[in-house]
């Protein structure tokens, strides 16, 4: 767990006046789990987002295995090939196969084989439960599937890193379980990831490293029986008692 | 009714409608290639080109054909620049027709969203390679309906060229009308040369909008 | 390439302007009589009766089909024909357009009570109004919201389709200023490009302010939703 995956140095984002991050250093180990949690428009999606280039950065920088992470740079493509990302909203191709949706990519953009591509999308496919529906198109899956398949289209990349952004959020409850699953099974098979996500109970199973974050900046970071039992900030306490009941 | 007047006069219609098949074909590519770029010009946000393909398309949707005819076949000479009456008709189609086509166009690859966009992009793909690969179907299919739709309205607008003394069903028509009298049966056959005309397209269309339709769901 | 003087000689603008004048004329009147008869046909159209349905479907395709031109020579060449009487263009081409309009005008008006949702036909009335109050309080004021960008687009489409009454003999704005190069062909060889170039931004002129205000309420109102 030494080797550096990730490295965030003092990053800062700001949406016009408004800094939604405003300088967080962090890396990221080969083999970590790190869970990103926080009130609503804390800043951790656009975090992730920044992770990957999508967003342009005012300040700081962002390297995967040293090599910067820049908003619009020519090379980006070559540098995003290795980070797999997952959204919060159904992002499939509607218009190619579950099959297709997952081999474009290796194909296209890292020009491998055919062959040995489709072998390794059915293989995922199977893993996350899904072999019948290789051939189906996405208006015909439901959440949770969509959301499986989008993880395989990540990672058949190989990718040195997964970011995953809230991707059970506009699921049914029902749906949650089968998709948080086969994120567990990655963790325990050595998956480095990032997670932003709502779901407590799943974050504390998952993580090897809770960081809490509010008004863009960290407030509070550690290993998750540590910090679900015992938050240290007033902050982070106040978040986690909105996810209890009580009269 | 006159018989013997439709039937010696058919070829002459079927004639005309041939030239104003093929005059409307090459229009309507024209005008889809022109809107093709301005719809790229646009959509990048390529600029001056986009400032461009946007006077353009306010200056097209918003005269009539006839008066982009006239400019062409009567005023343009002035300037040295002579025209036949095919070649002026082509041009007019495609100036009026890229604007319809650039909306349409648009529409298609404006309905693409953006979260489409960022997860090509979050895989690796080039700019080119997500336009290729996912955009452009996705915006395709969707602007089917719309170009169908200018398609029609555009060989529908080839009737004004008789304006600028293209010899075309109008011109045929008028023609019979002006020399013969035989008003119905000069009408009636071109009514029935425009329903054989754009019927048939009309049909076509429907069927394919509606299984592209049933295939979107 | 000289010859603009032309267009500022005399009362030429003005007589480019009256030629205007009878196109906008036709125009208005035709739009006018397609508002009111579209809106009554657009009521009729909503109607579950699937008799009435089909015949405004098959009026609606019928006028669709064909070009405006070809319409305007059948009434023009047509009517005088069976008549005898000579209806002139002016009167045939409001007739045509006023088919035309209203087909299309009904359509909308149609589309415009079908895209307000059931919910709020469903909640007005249990909300306790009645059927009269729910249309003149809730359904109309929304339907109508939506109709207006529609109704103006339709209006800049009769305005250029008006354009086409030159070839059934309507003295226009074209007529003139055909007139007005031929007046002027030995003195001013080149008038012509300078006149049609003129009467080209006359529309524009009309057209794209008519184009903006449309866009920019059709904005306002998803902007609003």
């Amino acid at each position: 767990m030494s080797e550096h995956i990730i490295d965030i140095n003092n990053l800062v984002k700001h949406f016009g006046d408004n800094a939604v991050i405003d300088g967080i250093s962090l890396s990221v180990s080969k083999g970590e789990v790190v869970v990103l949690i926080g009130p609503s428009g804390c800043g951790k999606s656009t975090l992730l987002r920044c992770l990957n280039g999508l967003e342009p950065i005012q300040g700081g920088t962002v390297t995967l295995h040293g090599e910067p992470v820049i908003h619009g740079d020519k090379s980006l493509y070559k540098v995003r090939q290795k980070i797999g990302m997952v959204f919060q909203s159904y992002d499939l191709f509607p218009h190619l196969t579950v099959l297709k949706n997952i081999m474009l990519s290796p194909i296209k953009v890292q020009k491998r084989d055919k062959a040995e591509v489709e072998a390794k999308a059915r293989e995922l496919l199977e893993r996350v439960g899904l072999s019948d529906k290789a051939d189906s198109y996405p208006s015909e899956l439901s959440g949770g599937q969509k959301q499986r398949v989008a993880i395989c289209r990540s990672l058949i990349m190989d990718p040195e890193i997964m970011l995953l952004d809230e991707i059970t959020a506009a699921l049914d409850p029902e749906m949650v379980h089968e998709v948080l699953n086969v994120v567990l099974d990655l963790a325990k098979n050595g998956t480095t990831m990032m997670i932003v996500t709502h779901e407590m109970a799943f974050a504390e199973a998952v993580a090897d490293r809770v960081i809490f974050m509010d008004g863009g900046v960290i407030v509070e970071e550690g290993a998750p029986s540590e910090f679900f039992r015992n938050p240290k900030t007033e902050r982070a306490q106040r978040f986690l008692k909105t996810f209890t009941y009580t009269k | 009714m006159d018989f013997e007047f439709i039937k010696k006069f058919t070829p002459m219609y079927v004639e005309a409608a041939r030239l104003t098949l093929i005059i409307g074909v090459i229009g309507i590519s024209l005008s889809a290639v022109i809107g093709l770029l301005c719809a790229l010009a646009k959509y990048y946000r390529i600029p001056v080109a986009r400032q461009i393909a946007s006077a353009y398309i306010e200056l097209s949707r918003n005269t009539p054909l006839i008066v982009q005819l006239f400019f062409l076949y009567f005023g343009l000479p002035k300037a040295g620049i002579v025209w036949s009456s095919e070649t002026c008709g082509i041009i007019g189609l495609a100036f009026l027709g890229g604007s319809y086509m650039a909306e349409s166009f648009l529409g298609g690859l404006k309905s693409v969203g953006k979260i489409q966009i960022e997860s090509a992009e979050s895989l690796g793909f080039r700019r080119l390679q997500t336009m290729r690969y996912i955009v452009a179907p996705q915006a395709a299919s969707t602007s089917v309906p719309a170009i169908c739709a200018n398609v029609i309205f555009l060989l529908k607008e080839t009737s004004v060229f008789s304006a600028v003394s293209l010899a075309d069903l109008m011109y045929v028509a008028k023609d019979l009308i002006g020399m013969y009298y035989n008003t119905w049966e000069a009408l009636l056959m071109l009514v029935a040369a425009y329903l054989v005309l754009i019927l048939p397209i009309s049909i076509v269309f429907t069927v394919l909008e509606r299984r592209l339709r049933r295939a979107g769901n | 390439m000289q010859g603009i003087e032309v267009l500022f000689m005399g009362n030429n603008m003005l007589r480019l302007l009256s030629g205007l004048w009878v196109t906008i004329r036709i125009s208005l009147i035709s739009i006018g009589f397609s508002l009111i008869l579209g809106t009554l046909l657009g009521a009729v159209m909503t109607s579950k009766n699937p008799v009435v349905k089909a015949v405004c479907r098959v009026y609606l395709e019928i006028v669709r089909i064909m070009p405006q031109l070809v319409w305007l020579f059948v009434v023009f060449f047509g009517v005088t024909k069976l008549t005898g009487l000579n209806l002139g263009g002016e009167t045939s081409a409001v007739i045509v357009f006023t088919i035309w309009g209203a087909a299309e005008m009904g359509d909308l008006v149609r589309g415009a009570f079908l895209a307000i949702p059931r919910h709020q036909f469903e909640s007005s009335l249990s909300l306790g109004l009645s059927k009269t109050q729910m249309y003149v309080f809730i359904i109309f004021p929304q339907a109508i919201r939506g109709l207006i960008p529609n109704v103006i687009n339709l209006s800049t489409r009769m305005i250029k389709t008006t354009a086409l009454v030159s070839l059934i003999g309507v003295t226009e704005v074209l007529k003139v200023g055909k007139q007005i190069i031929d007046a002027n062909r030995f003195e001013y060889p080149n008038a012509a490009i300078w006149v049609y170039a003129a009467i080209f931004f006359m529309y524009f002129l009309i057209c794209f302010p008519l184009s903006m205000a449309s866009r920019a309420l059709t904005k306002k109102q998803q902007g609003g939703e």
